[in-house]
């Protein structure tokens, strides 16, 4: 892979590319919904379907070496970084063959291909572990940095103050990405913070933080490159509040009583996968071959990672105490 | 010339640690020691006097007081290739830090189907009898030792304090160190070419064939005093220490059991729910038929620690306690 520049190169191909990875985590999402319906998948679910601009456009401003640390709500990310979506499917099913062997599920994604760390289901509890591993990329004189996504809800926790505080008074290279949804799970962000411009927070800790419409994923792009791209340059870290909005229950379990149809259907109108289309298609940069094609790839590729988890095998019972110790381990 | 015997230094179990972390540090470029107060200050225990100035303040880093923060902070720079020792000033102040570590460093590897491990080192005062109240005085390792995922050690020697950092250093798993208070000022003999240690037996500090006396960390030389009274009266205890509270040796408990067929657990953890309860547990599960009395225990009282020397040597397991129990046990014994 060529070094990314500090700026998008937005060709066709590229523009297409962003297009088949946000249609990928929303189709593929639509498909875990389903699934769960008919119980497949089980536990919690939390869909991400509305925030994959977030997802899409910041990973793709990181290099291979880089890491990723991010939440619960995480197939998005995972999809993004290019963890193959069937074992993604497979974790979802409980399937050995699943990125996490199936001990994880939907919330604890993981996979050291990509140096994706997880996955992390204590709102706030990642963020400590990508300074750690920032600073062990500072400290071993590795030109890595470490991606952190956590939602608004995450601002509130002290983890996060700790965090930021520690991540600026080293000059660790993390990419801080809050993913502003408005709602902490279904509580609003106005009845739980006394600043809710979230960048400001962060501002205070002496780093350069931006607000960015989280819901374009060019601009997603384009901001987390020249972030990227400063943090690499020993700047130190770089905070992102990218407002978005969750166009789906929490989770499973949730009836929404805590918000407005209108308001859904607001944010709705301005998601990042038909405002992007609309935008390829006006400025003559995709035809609807190109769209057609692209939807079928990502349908098939969605067939295939059910199918991978389908196909799955369930670990035997007598390795549950495996890598609860390294081997060679005693519990 | 004729030759000497092995020379011995006198050493401090303070001095031990300091000398283990030193020799880490210089063995392993990737260890370095973070927490509060441990590089300019010295060290609240005054552990890591000296060392900012030998390894400099990369390697001996300064932290604000953000337990949470530099514990997990330590479980990141584990994963991403570093080997932390981590200092949180007691136990009770690592609570601000359990997130990090039980949903954080001991699940990690097992979520993760095995493909991350947290090879972080975990080191915490621990323990009562210095009248700093009841949120600097509690033996919360017990705790600890409840969670799969973690090792939980409790060096009580000066050759533990010295030996059993490197080994956990090596261990490719979240290790706790837990420091009894009252042990850091004790004195004594140090091989100079004292090293690592096996953390994976307790030891037989006493041997007897009377009665097992089970402990660990500050309440081994309790024990050991109630064992040598207990020989004044003609009752011969063996005494057991635990050294590593998780995993636990069941082996070296039960065999001692076999043998003395009555015993006493010293845990300065309380009662209900504690490490000795555990212990107690296996004991029946394992010895049942080899007692030839029931299980004692002598645990603090359960209250949150005073300040009151009086009251908190009240709350503390005591030597005579720990006689007492002993002498009920063996009853006809003569």
């Amino acid at each position: 892979m060529t070094s990314k520049s500090a700026k998008p190169h937005l060709t066709r191909e590229h523009l297409h590319e962003l297009l088949r990875k946000m249609l990928l985590i929303r189709h593929f999402e639509e498909k875990c919904a389903e699934l769960y319906s008919a119980q497949k998948i089980h536990g919690f679910l939390h869909l991400y379907i509305g925030e994959e601009a977030v997802a899409v456009g910041c990973v793709e401003a990181l290099e291979p070496d880089d890491a990723v640390v991010a939440t619960y709500r995480e197939h998005g990310q995972a999809l993004a970084r290019g963890i193959s979506s069937g074992a993604v499917m497979a974790e979802m099913y409980g399937k050995q063959e699943g990125c996490s062997r199936g001990r994880g599920g939907s919330m604890h994604i993981f996979d050291a291909d990509t140096r994706f760390y997880g996955g992390n289901a204590i709102v706030g509890g990642g963020l400590p572990l990508a300074v750690g591993l920032a600073l062990a990329d500072k400290m071993q004189g590795l030109d890595r940095v470490t991606a952190c996504f956590f939602g608004d809800g995450a601002v509130a926790e002290g983890e996060f103050h700790e965090s930021l505080n520690l991540a600026a008074l080293w000059d660790l290279p993390v990419l801080f990405i809050c993913e502003n949804n408005l709602y902490a799970m279904g509580t609003a962000l106005t009845l739980t913070e006394s600043e809710t411009d979230i960048h400001l927070k962060a501002a205070s800790y002496g780093m350069p933080a931006r607000q960015v419409d989280g819901m374009d994923v060019v601009e997603v792009e384009a901001v987390a490159r020249e972030a990227v791209s400063e943090i690499r340059e020993g700047k130190g870290p770089y905070f992102l509040e990218c407002r978005t909005y969750r166009f789906r229950a929490h989770s499973m379990f949730d009836a929404q009583l805590y918000r407005d149809k209108a308001e859904v259907e607001e944010w709705q109108e301005k998601g990042p996968v038909v405002r992007f289309t609309k935008w390829l298609q006006d400025s003559g940069n995709i035809h609807e071959s190109d769209l057609t094609e692209i939807e079928a790839s990502v349908a098939a590729e969605i067939d295939s990672a059910v199918a991978f988890a389908e196909a799955g095998t369930w670990e035997p019972v007598e390795d549950l105490t495996r890598d609860v110790y390294a081997p060679g381990g005693t519990s | 010339m004729t030759a000497s015997p092995e020379p011995t230094t006198v050493s401090t179990y303070r001095d031990a640690i300091r000398e283990a972390i030193r020799d880490a540090m210089t063995r392993d470029p990737r260890v370095f020691l973070m927490g509060e107060d441990v590089g300019h200050y010295g060290g609240c225990f005054a552990v890591s006097k000296g060392l900012l100035d030998e390894f400099g303040p990369d390697r001996v880093r300064d932290t604000p007081l953000s337990e949470s923060g530099f514990v997990g902070a330590g479980i990141g720079a584990a994963m991403g290739g570093m080997r932390p020792i981590v200092e949180v000033m007691t136990v009770n102040f690592s609570l601000l830090a359990l997130d990090q570590i039980v949903n954080n460093a001991a699940t990690l590897r097992h979520m993760s189907g095995g493909q991350f491990g947290v090879p972080v080192v975990i080191r915490m005062a621990t323990g009562g009898g210095k009248q700093v109240g009841a949120q600097h005085s509690h033996s919360l390792e017990g705790w600890y030792a409840h969670i799969p995922g973690i090792k939980v050690l409790a060096p009580a020697t000066l050759e533990d304090a010295r030996g059993m950092l490197w080994t956990a250093l090596e261990d490719p798993d979240p290790v706790l160190i837990f420091e009894h208070v009252l042990l850091y000022n004790m004195e004594g003999d140090l091989a100079p070419d004292a090293g690592a240690v096996d953390i994976a037996k307790a030891a037989i500090r006493r041997h007897g064939r009377d009665i097992s006396l089970i402990t660990y960390g500050g309440m081994l030389s309790k024990t050991m005093a109630a064992a040598a009274t207990l020989k004044e009266q003609g009752i011969d205890a063996e005494v057991i220490d635990l050294r590593t509270l998780r995993p636990l040796d069941s082996e070296t408990i039960i065999e001692s059991v076999a043998r003395t067929h009555r015993v006493v657990i010293v845990d300065e953890g309380w009662r209900s729910g504690s490490l000795a309860a555990e212990i107690s547990a296996r004991i029946m599960e394992q010895a049942f038929y080899d007692l030839d009395a029931p299980v004692a225990r002598v645990c603090s009282k359960e209250v949150p620690m005073p300040y009151a020397p009086h009251l908190e040597q009240a709350t503390l397991p005591q030597s005579d306690d720990i006689v007492a129990a002993a002498q009920i046990l063996v009853g006809g014994h003569e």
